[in-house]
């Protein structure tokens, strides 16, 4: 049950919500859409639902065309973001109500309610009315009434919106393993990466009505291929830099500052500039006042933001500018043995750099 | 205790208001009710008298009984409920598919809306009903139409009939049935519906199973809005009504005015109020009912 969009656009007067956006999905997969409110995530998800219809393009389940047909003849279910759970409804009704549209005879309705009920484990409160759950009991039902059809696409979207933090991390493994238990696809809108990466098989990353990327978190993380999709997913520090010679590795000279970097990519020609792109736990920050090389960079100790695992150290480089290390609290006392202002060396291996083109 | 004594000025002016303008006016017709006709000024005798230290109450439910004795009066009673209840079906019937389209209306036109729903209330009632005479006669606007045009040969009657009393409470109060459904139905969170359909609900289905009982509160709103004034409607069937209708307004306002028989004409009111407050009980409690399920 392969799910493909071709081409598709969508525009609301002169907002162009969604612009030639193609993406296929695979049976049993979970696709994380990943990116800033108003960048088109909820308005593709409705078309998929047949809220909205495309100007453009086609959208097509098992190979056939989807878009000609209404909301409530699609093989799709979203679970919305508030939930939107029918407040006239039991908890159980609420679940009935989509087998109910198929016709299904009573004792079928009933076992498809059970079924759910005991996939989201809520079967004590079949008889409740949604105000009288929680926040996560709410999400439950709505997951819940969404997979009660067995759809052969399920659309999630913003799931964890409505809860807080800590219910937010356990429902987000929750949800998967629910997902995966069904095997139905599943398409989650969400603007959190953390969120993104947890959840998914695989992440698009959408920006301004347009994918920008498209891959597995390790992919989306570990190769970004522009400076949108680096500066979106986790912190990544960015230095300009132009090709100086091209061999088996590459070498940069760093704009506004006297070292060179030296790289595994071999795209790159001399004399084209491009964005160096090391991750702050692939630098290592040393006190010790180690010999100037390629992939090294001195400089003082600006910020230091303990966040118990490790600490997020800022330095400030001779030109000014900052750059971002990660450095492990292996020790106890790993905090107290760097200070602001103390000189610092910074480091990285020639795998962990990235060449991102400046243009874009 | 003088956060209590603080409190009263708060509480106070609202039940000042309602024991003014309706409890004290309850008091009096219920005192008349009570009292018998004289040939005097005001119309009616003392309901006790106190003379020389000794109390002596001169009141009876006289009134009352004879409002069972006449045929006429439980009659104007029924037919009331009838052709209020008739008329507020066919209002909710008119007005809430108005009140639906005026809620899906882009907003920025739903206010336009509105006002043109309640611009006839600038106008006289009377006048809006007096208008519908020259409409519905038998040589009105509307037979002339209709002959013109060929559909009929002779004028049909409408004015002097129940049709006539029928046109005229549904258009007189078609505003108080769409006002408050429309503000129920406004409110109505539209993903629910989207949930409704995307769960495989065919529009009537939708409708049935969400818009409507979503809106209940609405409609009984509105129906209740209707029907109770629609009772003791007086306008409207004399009128437009014809010398055989009966309807408890206008019972009313001949005993009242025609036979000068106050104490009776007290009486039809607070036996139409007693009766009127039998829907609006029932009306409290299923909102309470229906707040206590989902607050
Ligand atoms: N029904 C609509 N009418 C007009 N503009 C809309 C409508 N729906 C969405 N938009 C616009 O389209 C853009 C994308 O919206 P949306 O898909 O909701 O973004 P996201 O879900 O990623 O936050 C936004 O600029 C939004 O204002
Ligand atoms: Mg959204």
């Amino acid at each position: 049950m392969s799910v493909e969009i071709l081409n598709v656009s969508k525009s609301f007067g002169d907002t162009h919500a969604v612009q030639d956006v193609s993406l296929t999905i695979e049976q049993g997969e979970i696709f994380a859409l990943l990116g800033g409110s108003g960048c088109g995530k909820t308005t593709l998800l409705r078309m998929l639902a047949g809220f909205e219809s495309p100007d453009s393009g086609d959208v097509r389940i098992n190979g056939e065309s989807i878009l000609a047909l209404p909301p409530f003849h699609r093989h799709v279910n979203m679970m919305f973001q508030s939930y939107a759970l029918f407040p006239h409804m039991t908890v159980e009704k609420n679940i009935a109500f989509g087998p109910a549209q198929d016709g299904l005879s009573k004792q079928e309705i009933a076992e498809r309610v059970d079924e759910v009920l005991e996939l989201v484990q809520m079967e004590r409160y079949r008889k409740r009315k949604p105000a009288q759950l929680s926040g996560g009991q709410q999400q439950r039902i709505a997951l819940a009434r969404s997979l009660a059809k067995k759809p052969s696409l399920l659309l999630l979207d913003e799931p964890m919106a409505a809860l807080d933090k800590k219910l937010r991390m356990r429902m987000q493994l929750e949800l998967v393993s629910i997902v995966e238990q069904v095997g139905v696809t599943c398409i989650i809108v969400t603007h959190d990466q953390e969120e993104a990466m947890t959840m998914s098989n695989r992440i698009a990353i959408m920006d301004a009505g347009r994918i920008r990327q498209v891959g597995t978190p390790q992919e989306i993380y570990e190769y970004p291929n522009s400076r949108m999709t680096a500066e979106f997913v986790g912190s990544i520090n960015l230095l300009p830099a132009t090709v100086t010679a091209c061999a088996e590795s590459t070498t940069l000279q760093l704009k506004d500052a006297a070292s060179t970097v030296v790289c595994r990519d071999t795209r790159a020609r001399e004399g084209e500039a491009y964005l160096v792109a090391i991750r702050p736990e692939k630098v290592a920050l040393s006190t010790e006042d180690e010999a100037a090389g390629p992939n090294c960079l001195r400089g003082v100790i600006d910020d230091i933001a303990y966040l118990g695992s490790h600490s997020v150290v800022h330095v400030r480089l001779e030109n000014g500018k900052i750059m971002q290390a990660h450095m492990s609290n292996v020790s106890r006392d790993a905090r107290t043995q760097i200070d602001f202002e103390q000189p610092v060396t910074l480091s990285w291996e020639p795998e962990s750099v990235l060449l991102i083109s400046e243009d874009d | 205790m003088s956060f209590l004594r603080r409190r009263i000025w708060v509480i106070l002016p609202p039940y000042l208001w309602l024991l003014i303008f309706f409890a004290l006016p309850f008091a009096f017709i219920l005192k008349i009710s009570l009292a018998e006709t004289a040939v005097a000024m005001p119309p009616y005798g003392d309901i006790w008298s106190w003379t020389s230290g000794k109390f002596e109450w001169l009141g009876s439910l006289d009134n009352f009984r004879f409002l069972l004795d006449d045929e006429i009066y439980v009659l104007s009673y029924l037919n009331s409920l009838k052709l209020a209840a008739i008329s507020t079906l066919i209002a909710l019937l008119i007005g809430y598919p108005m009140a639906l389209a005026i809620a899906r209306m882009p907003e920025s036109i739903r206010s336009f809306m509105l006002l043109l729903v309640i611009l006839p209330s600038w106008t006289s009632f009377l006048i809006r009903i007096y208008a519908w005479i020259g409409l519905l006669k038998n040589n009105g606007l509307i037979n002339h139409l209709l002959m013109s045009i060929g559909v009929i040969d002779e004028p049909i009657v409408m004015l002097h009939t129940n049709f006539a009393i029928y046109v005229g409470i549904v258009y007189g109060y078609l505003p108080f049935m769409i006002l408050p459904i429309y503000a129920n139905l406004v409110k109505l969170d539209l993903r629910l519906i989207e949930a409704a359909q995307d769960l495989g609900a065919r529009p009537a289905r939708v409708f049935f199973s969400i818009t409507l009982p979503l809106s209940l509160s609405g409609i009984f709103a509105g129906c209740f809005l209707v029907f109770i004034p629609s009772v003791g409607e007086f306008i409207i069937p004399d009128l437009l009504g014809g010398p055989d209708t009966l309807m408890i307004g206008k019972t009313l306002w001949q005993e009242f005015f025609t036979n000068r028989d106050w104490p009776v004409a007290s009486a039809i009111a607070v036996v139409m109020l007693a009766i009127l407050m039998v829907p609006i009980y029932i009306y409290r409690r299923i909102e309470l009912k229906r707040l206590g399920i989902e607050g």
